[in-house]
């Protein structure tokens, strides 16, 4: 589960994020949309413990990120906006470098290096440097160190940029299939990719929580609309201060 | 324990796949032993002029004609050299957005902090160790005094770790590494000729003796340890470290 309190981010004297207040319950796969420099990547950087908010906070499975970040980040994986990936590494040192410090061990560690590779679809390249793999399997990389040690919080920042068709089904699938026990929250630009896999959908718009529900009660709200037809509603509605 | 562990090994493993470390442990022990070379080879040719001057050629000694020399200017090759082996400590992190990992796996800034500072201290010893079997090779053919070389290594150790932690910070200020060598680089180059300023004034002269590098190597490298020389080392980079760790955390709030 995810809570925020009257979440902000000032950059100097703009407002990236304004009092943002969802809660989002356990096994949610939520879909957070809104235009580009709305507040998604700085919103998931202050979940994620990467930002500290101006004021208001953050809860992670009770845990507030703010107070004990040491703890709330072991229930987290988090896929950054650019794949955070050493080059210098091959893919599978660097899953072993995650996984050691999400306090993965010996025999365990390389059963779950082992089974995300093969979720990931990443075999092949295993054994390779980061440097020398395509853009898809990076982004494969980058989710693979987020699952890794089986997180109960999965963040993704625009999982699915920069693969092709037949990865983006891929990863789609994967995701679902990660959910259940997990909260995901993923943000994206592609609408049809909230229809396939999320229930839950947040619409953000200059920094503010427009829209926050399930995908059905929302549509209801808006009298059965297309998901376009919500979202451009949605972001064109005059922001309040 | 186990998360600085992790991070000096993938730093360790980030030196040694590309070829800075190489690099820069070559160039290290290429240039001292050059060096060394000409001291020694200036030294024997001293030896034989003053063969038939008694008193001169008692006077004549390995450590004070050699070896304080070289590990003097061990010194300055590590001034130039270290500064390109820390650069890339933080500031690549950022232009690789991999600091977005780094501060968001469950890792403490101070843990974050020493892994790197560690691994980079391995590769100093690495750079210092490969120095020692031409360093050592006078001794199978006369007799030096060990203490000083030994003080000399222990000077060049400290000396190196100080400057890896100014580094260290250096590169904590910028996502741009060259900015983060050249500036590490000019910092210590100017904390090691400030006390000539005492050459023309007596303002604040125990001061900026206190604060330079030179005054304080000087001792070790002629063999004498004194407890205050070792503490300025020891204290200038728990400094480095801990102005490192006040970046990350004013970051925080800022990215």
């Amino acid at each position: 589960m995810i809570r925020t309190e009257n979440l902000t981010k000032f950059y100097g004297e703009i407002r990236a994020v304004y009092r943002l207040n969802m809660e989002v319950p356990e096994g949610t796969i939520l879909g957070f949309l809104g235009p580009n420099g709305a507040g998604k990547t700085t919103t998931m950087r202050m979940l994620t413990g990467y930002t500290t908010p101006s004021f208001g906070k953050a809860e992670i499975v009770g845990i507030e990120i703010q107070k004990e970040p040491i703890k709330a980040k072991r229930l987290i994986g988090y896929l950054p906006e650019v794949p955070p990936l050493y080059p210098e590494l091959k893919v599978r040192s660097f899953l072993e470098f995650v996984g050691q410090v999400k306090g993965l061990r010996g025999k365990e560690l390389k059963n779950r290096i082992e089974e995300v590779v093969e979720k990931t679809g990443l075999e092949k390249v295993a054994d390779r440097l980061i440097r020398n793999i395509s853009k898809g399997y990076r982004q494969r990389v980058g989710i693979a160190q987020a699952i890794l040690a089986d997180p109960k919080v999965l963040i993704l920042d625009e999982p699915t940029i920069g693969l092709d068709p037949k990865e983006i089904v891929e990863i789609r699938q994967l995701i679902k299939s990660l959910a259940g026990k997990r909260t995901v929250i993923l943000s994206t630009h592609i609408l049809q990719e909230v229809t396939s896999i999320c229930d839950t959908i947040a619409i953000i718009n200059e920094g503010r929580l427009i829209e926050f529900g399930k995908i059905e009660e929302i549509e209801k709200k808006y009298g059965s609309a297309s998901l376009e037809e919500i979202y451009i509603s949605a972001i064109s509605k005059e922001v309040k201060a | 324990m186990r998360n600085v562990w992790a991070i000096v090994k993938k730093e360790l493993k980030i030196y040694f796949s590309s070829p800075t470390a190489y690099i820069i442990s070559a160039l290290f022990v290429l240039i001292t032993g050059f060096m060394f070379y000409v001291m020694v080879s200036n030294f024997s040719i001293l030896s034989v002029q003053a063969g038939n001057n008694p008193y001169f050629s008692s006077r004549l000694n390995l450590n004070q004609y050699v070896y304080s020399p070289f590990f003097s200017n061990a010194a300055i090759i590590l001034l130039l050299l270290l500064p390109v082996l820390t650069m890339r400590l933080f500031a690549e992190e950022k232009r690789q957005h991999t600091d977005e990992l780094l501060f968001t796996l469950p890792l403490t800034n101070t843990q974050i902090i020493l892994g790197k500072y560690i691994a980079s201290l391995v590769v100093l010893l690495v750079m210092i160790v490969a120095t020692v079997p031409y360093a050592f090779y006078p001794f199978f053919l006369t007799k030096p005094e060990l203490a000083p070389v030994l003080t000399g290594y222990l000077g060049i150790f400290l000396l190196g770790a100080a400057f890896i932690a100014f580094g260290l910070f250096a590169s904590s200020l910028t996502e741009n590494q060259i900015v983060a060598a050249v500036f590490s680089f000019g910092i210590l180059l100017l904390l090691w000729l400030i006390y000539w300023l005492t050459y023309v004034s007596s303002f604040l002269k125990g001061f900026l003796k206190y604060i330079s590098f030179f005054s304080h190597f000087d001792n070790l490298a002629r063999g004498v340890v004194d407890t205050s020389d070792l503490v300025f080392y020891i204290s200038f980079a728990f400094v480095g470290l801990f102005l490192t760790y006040a970046i990350l955390e004013v970051r925080r709030w800022w990215r």
